[in-house]
């Protein structure tokens, strides 16, 4: 389970990419935040967004709240 | 201030070569009536349409009967696609192709798929070339009736290893067919392929030509209702001014390929290195080496694609995206998704023969600003 749930639903590419880089730094290294985001570029967009900042990119998941993805605060 | 325009989406639509507009206007005057009748205005455009054959086959190391001209690339790739199915259909329904293939492919695809056939898209890696051992297995599997790669990603630029899926394909028994429409006219073509399609406009020719060559011995049938023209491998009267001047493009720029290449190759390692060292966090994607000479794809952390074309069209510069927010679809580039690279702020630049040294230098002094400041409007500096 996540330890936090940001939700972008309704938002377009590139804000909710955005959204997790503002909260990531804010939260303690190991704590798994779930965004989720409706808009299709969001599964593509994530995942790239921790690659290129050498975050974790845990899963992605498809819930009852929509696409969701869960990313672990690296470093 | 308004700047010059500099365009730079070559690989949507190449500005016209002036062999090209020659050749229009003056088929225009001797190329009007229909080839295909009795008379003496016929037989000149018989005449027209022939040599336009003649000398295209020839450019693309075709026999002229395996070569017809239809309407579109787009046209030329649904006929590909379809036929090379239809021909084939008592070995299977299968149609195994690239994750990356162009947007008429895999409509074709769709559509073939919707008529209870079968598609079987095969994997890229980050650099969006494509998985062999995918394409083996994929290739070898029972059923497969038609192939399809595109020679090269008109999306990212990065070439394919056609040779290597050809030798599959032949080994396999499967006709391949090449989506050529980035690499005719400007690099030479792989070998090993049994169908071929292209697009004039993108060598310089006008819009609406495509060519789509069947070699011999290809089992191939017309996927559409029945028309003698083109050798009954496409309906309707062809654009016969219009085939003239693709045709005399296509040599003139077949002729200038080379110096080309050389010419516009490092002008893309520039814009590669340049904006990766220049603007921050941007990912240049796509093969850095085995790529077109022409074409350069990159993507803007936290920059809105759609927001980046117009403040770029609004300094003077035409450039293509694979953003969803510029898609009618509001989907991202399947090429990219394919990639799984970023695929906002996404920013595809192809350079022609009319693209000087200093439009790329202009481009260049002028997109770190112009991403710094759509940055700075939407708060996400030193994100
Ligand atoms: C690789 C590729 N195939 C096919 C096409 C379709 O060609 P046309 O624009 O002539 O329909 C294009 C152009 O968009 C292309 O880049």
């Amino acid at each position: 389970m996540p330890d936090e749930v940001l939700d972008c639903r309704g938002q377009r590419c590139p804000l909710p990419v955005i959204a997790a880089a503002r909260r990531m730094p804010q939260v303690p290294v190991g704590t798994v935040v779930r965004v989720l985001a409706d808009d299709p570029a969001a599964a593509v967009d994530i995942p790239a967004w921790c690659r290129m900042r050498g975050q974790e990119f845990v899963a992605a998941i498809t819930g009852p709240d929509g696409p969701a993805y869960d990313i672990r605060r690296a470093h | 201030m308004s700047a010059s325009p500099v365009y730079l989406d070559a690989a949507t639509a190449a500005p016209m070569h002036p062999v090209a507009r020659q050749a229009l206007l003056a088929a225009l005057d001797d190329g009007w009536a229909d080839p295909g009748k009795l008379y003496t205005q016929a037989r000149r455009a018989r005449q027209l349409l022939d040599a336009a054959r003649e000398a295209t086959a020839q450019t693309l190391g075709v026999r002229a009967d395996e070569l017809s001209f239809t309407s579109s690339g787009t046209t030329a790739a649904h006929g590909a696609v379809l036929g090379g199915l239809a021909g084939r259909r008592r070995v299977g329904p299968t149609l195994v192709h690239s994750a990356i293939e162009h947007s008429a492919v895999l409509h074709a695809a769709e559509r073939h798929v919707a008529a209870g056939g079968v598609a079987n898209p095969v994997p890229v890696d980050r650099l969006g070339r494509l998985d062999l051992t995918a394409w083996s297995d994929a290739v070898r599997a029972p059923g497969v009736a038609l192939a399809a790669l595109i020679t090269a990603s008109h999306e990212v630029g990065t070439v394919q290893p056609v040779a290597e899926a050809a030798a599959t394909c032949a080994d396999a028994g499967v006709p391949l067919y090449v989506d050529a429409a980035q690499s005719v006219g400007r690099v030479p073509l792989p070998a090993g392929w049994s169908v071929l399609t292209a697009s004039a406009h993108k060598w310089g020719g006008p819009p609406g030509v495509g060519l789509l060559a069947v070699r011999k011995g290809t089992r191939w049938e017309s996927p559409w209702p029945a028309d003698e023209r083109e050798g009954g491998r496409t309906p309707g009267s062809v654009n016969l001014p219009a085939v003239v001047a693709a045709a005399a493009s296509l040599r003139a720029a077949a002729v200038d390929a080379s110096a080309e290449e050389t010419r516009l190759a490092p002008l893309v390692d520039r814009i590669r290195a340049r904006v990766a060292a220049e603007v921050p966090d941007v990912e240049v994607v796509g093969d850095p080496v085995l790529r077109l000479p022409h074409l350069v794809t990159f993507s803007c952390l936290y920059v809105d694609g759609e927001a980046l074309l117009h403040a770029l069209d609004r300094r003077g510069f035409a450039v293509s995206s694979g953003s969803s927010c510029t898609s009618s679809t509001l989907r991202p580039s399947h090429v990219l998704e394919a990639m799984g690279v970023l695929s906002h702020g996404n920013v595809r630049v192809s350079l022609h023969r009319e693209t000087t040294e200093a439009d790329v230098e202009r481009f260049l002094a002028e997109l770190p600003g112009i991403v710094a400041g759509l940055r700075a409007e939407a708060g996400v500096v030193g994100l």
